[in-house]
C-alpha cells in the first residue's frame, strides 16, 4: 500500500485524513485517494490535471520531478506527502 | 430599503444587517480571501467565492438565511488538447486554461431559474444552470479570435469583471473585460460582438487607442428601467451608451478625477449614476486625501461632489470595481475600501455613515434584495 498524508494546513478546508491506496505512480494513487474524496482533488490538482503552481509533493522525501502529468514512479510501501509551497515572510 | 449586505473582503465574508443600525451580523470564512459574492434576489441564495492561493479557487453556496453554506464545485477550464496551441499575451505570458480567480458572479434572468453566469480571471465566461452545481464554458467567447489580443490590467492574466444580464431578454447580455473591451451576445452566448465605438485609451499607440478589442474597462453597469443605457468606467474616464452600447460618449467634466474602478447607477433613473474618483496610475489615492462620491443627475452633463460623512483628510482609501453597489430603491448605497472602510448612505449620497474604519480590505458589496 502506498500511504498519502496531506499538509495539516488543507484539512482547515477540506477533510483530507491519511490514506493507503495502490498505485504505482503519484498520479495513479492520487486518482485512488480522488476517487474516494473529489472534493479533494481540485485543492491539489488545477483545471489541466497538473500540480497546483505553489503546491510540492514528495515521494519518500524526494521533490517530485513531474509536476504536469504526476507520472513519478512510487514503491508498493511508499509515503506521497502532499503540502504547500512556503511563500513569503 | 434593503435590510441586509454582503461584504467580500481580503479575511472572509461580512454580513451586515440594518435592524438597530447597520452592524456586522455575521461572519463566514474568516481569514480567507473572498474575491466575489452573490445574493441571488430570486431565491435568496448567497454565493461567495474564496481564492485560497496555494489550494486555488473555491465556490459556497447559502441557501435561505444564507447562514449554512456548502462547498459546490467550481468553474473549470476543460482540458486542454494536446494539439492546442499555447496562447502568449503581449506580456510574453503563456495564458493558462486554468481558474485563476472568480471575479464577478451575476444571477440569470427572472425567468431562468438556476442560472448563474461567472466572469473569472484568465478570460472565461461560464454559466450554470442548475444553481453553480455545474459550469459550462462559454467557449464561443473563450474561442474567439479577438480574445488573444487582451491581456491583464491590475492582473498578470485578463478578466471578466462585469456581466449585465437584459432585464427583458434572458438571452441578451454584456460583459466587459479588463482589458478586453465590451462583449455582447442576443443568443444567450452562441454568438458574440465585441462593441464600443467612442471608447479611446490615450495611453496606447496609433489605431490601438481605439481598438474596442483592447479598452480597459474597469467596470460596466447597466440601467434596469433603461437597459439602452450603460454607463462605463473606464482606465481613460467615464462613459456613456444610450445604444445597448454600439456607441459611447466621454463625459469629462468630471472633477476632481474621472480615473477610478467604480459605478453604480441607479435601478430607475438611468440619468443617476454615481463613481469614486481617485489620481490616474502611478498613486492611486484620493485626490488631495479626500474621499469623495461623484453624482451625477443629468446623464453625466455635470457631477456632483458628495462628501458628507466621508474624511476629509489624511484618507487614502481606494474603492475597488465590486465596492460601490446601490440598492433596488435607488436610494441607499454602500461604499467599500481597500483600507478597510464601510460607509452607507441612505439618500443617494446626500449623506453617508461610517459603519466600520478598520474591516478587512474590502473587494466587493452585494445588497440583498
Amino acid at each position: 500500500m502506498v500511504q498519502v498524508v496531506f499538509t495539516p494546513n488543507l484539512q482547515r478546508h477540506v477533510s483530507c485524513p491519511p490514506v493507503g491506496v495502490t498505485g504505482s505512480t503519484v498520479a495513479e494513487a492520487l486518482s485512488s485517494v480522488f476517487d474516494d474524496n473529489p472534493t479533494l482533488r481540485g485543492y491539489v490538482l488545477d483545471d489541466q490535471g497538473a500540480l497546483r503552481k505553489n503546491m510540492v509533493i514528495f515521494v519518500d522525501g524526494r521533490a517530485l520531478k513531474d509536476r504536469r502529468t504526476l507520472n513519478d514512479r512510487v514503491a508498493d510501501n511508499a509515503e506521497i506527502f502532499v503540502m504547500q509551497a512556503l511563500t513569503g515572510g | 430599503m434593503s435590510e441586509r449586505l454582503h461584504v467580500a473582503s481580503r479575511k472572509g465574508l461580512f454580513t451586515l444587517e440594518r435592524s438597530g443600525g447597520w452592524h456586522v451580523a455575521r461572519v463566514d470564512f474568516l481569514g480567507d480571501n473572498c474575491s466575489a459574492v452573490l445574493t441571488d434576489p430570486r431565491d435568496g441564495c448567497v454565493y461567495a467565492a474564496l481564492d485560497h492561493g496555494h489550494f486555488g479557487v473555491k465556490l459556497h453556496r447559502a441557501s435561505g438565511d444564507g447562514t449554512q453554506f456548502e462547498e459546490i464545485t467550481p468553474p473549470s477550464y476543460p482540458e486542454k488538447a494536446e494539439d492546442e496551441e499555447e496562447w502568449t499575451d503581449i506580456h510574453g505570458r503563456v495564458v493558462p486554461n486554468s481558474l485563476e480567480l472568480i471575479w464577478c458572479l451575476e444571477a440569470g434572468h427572472p425567468r431562468d431559474t438556476g442560472s448563474i453566469w461567472c466572469g473569472t480571471v484568465p478570460g472565461g465566461l461560464f454559466h450554470s444552470d442548475d444553481a453553480g452545481n455545474s459550469w459550462r464554458l462559454v467557449e464561443s467567447l473563450w474561442n474567439d479570435p479577438l480574445r488573444r489580443g487582451w491581456f491583464g490590467g491590475g492582473m498578470d492574466y485578463p478578466g471578466i469583471h462585469s456581466i449585465c444580464v437584459h432585464p427583458d431578454d434572458p438571452a441578451t447580455l454584456a460583459v466587459a473585460v479588463s482589458c478586453g473591451g465590451v462583449w455582447h451576445t442576443r443568443d444567450g452566448g452562441d454568438s458574440w460582438r465585441c462593441l464600443g465605438d467612442g471608447l479611446h485609451a490615450d495611453y496606447l499607440p496609433g489605431a490601438q487607442a481605439t481598438n474596442p478589442a483592447i479598452q480597459d474597462v474597469h467596470r460596466l453597469v447597466q440601467c434596469r428601467a433603461r437597459p439602452e443605457v450603460f454607463w462605463l468606467q473606464h482606465h481613460n474616464g467615464i462613459f456613456r451608451s444610450d445604444d445597448s452600447g454600439g456607441h459611447y460618449s466621454e463625459l469629462s467634466d468630471a472633477a476632481p478625477s474621472a480615473f477610478g474602478f467604480a459605478v453604480a447607477v441607479h435601478p430607475q433613473d438611468a440619468d443617476t449614476a454615481w463613481f469614486v474618483p481617485q489620481i490616474k496610475d502611478e498613486q492611486r489615492i484620493p485626490v488631495d486625501g479626500r474621499v469623495v462620491v461623484l453624482r451625477t443627475r443629468d446623464g453625466g452633463q455635470s457631477f456632483e461632489r458628495l462628501t458628507d460623512g466621508l474624511p476629509q483628510e489624511y484618507a487614502y482609501d481606494i474603492c475597488f470595481r465590486h465596492a460601490l453597489d446601490v440598492d433596488a430603491s435607488g436610494e441607499q448605497l454602500a461604499l467599500g475600501s481597500t483600507t478597510g472602510s464601510l460607509w452607507i448612505s441612505e439618500n443617494g449620497g446626500n449623506r453617508w455613515e461610517c459603519v466600520s474604519t478598520h474591516l478587512p480590505p474590502i473587494y466587493a458589496l452585494r445588497f440583498t434584495h
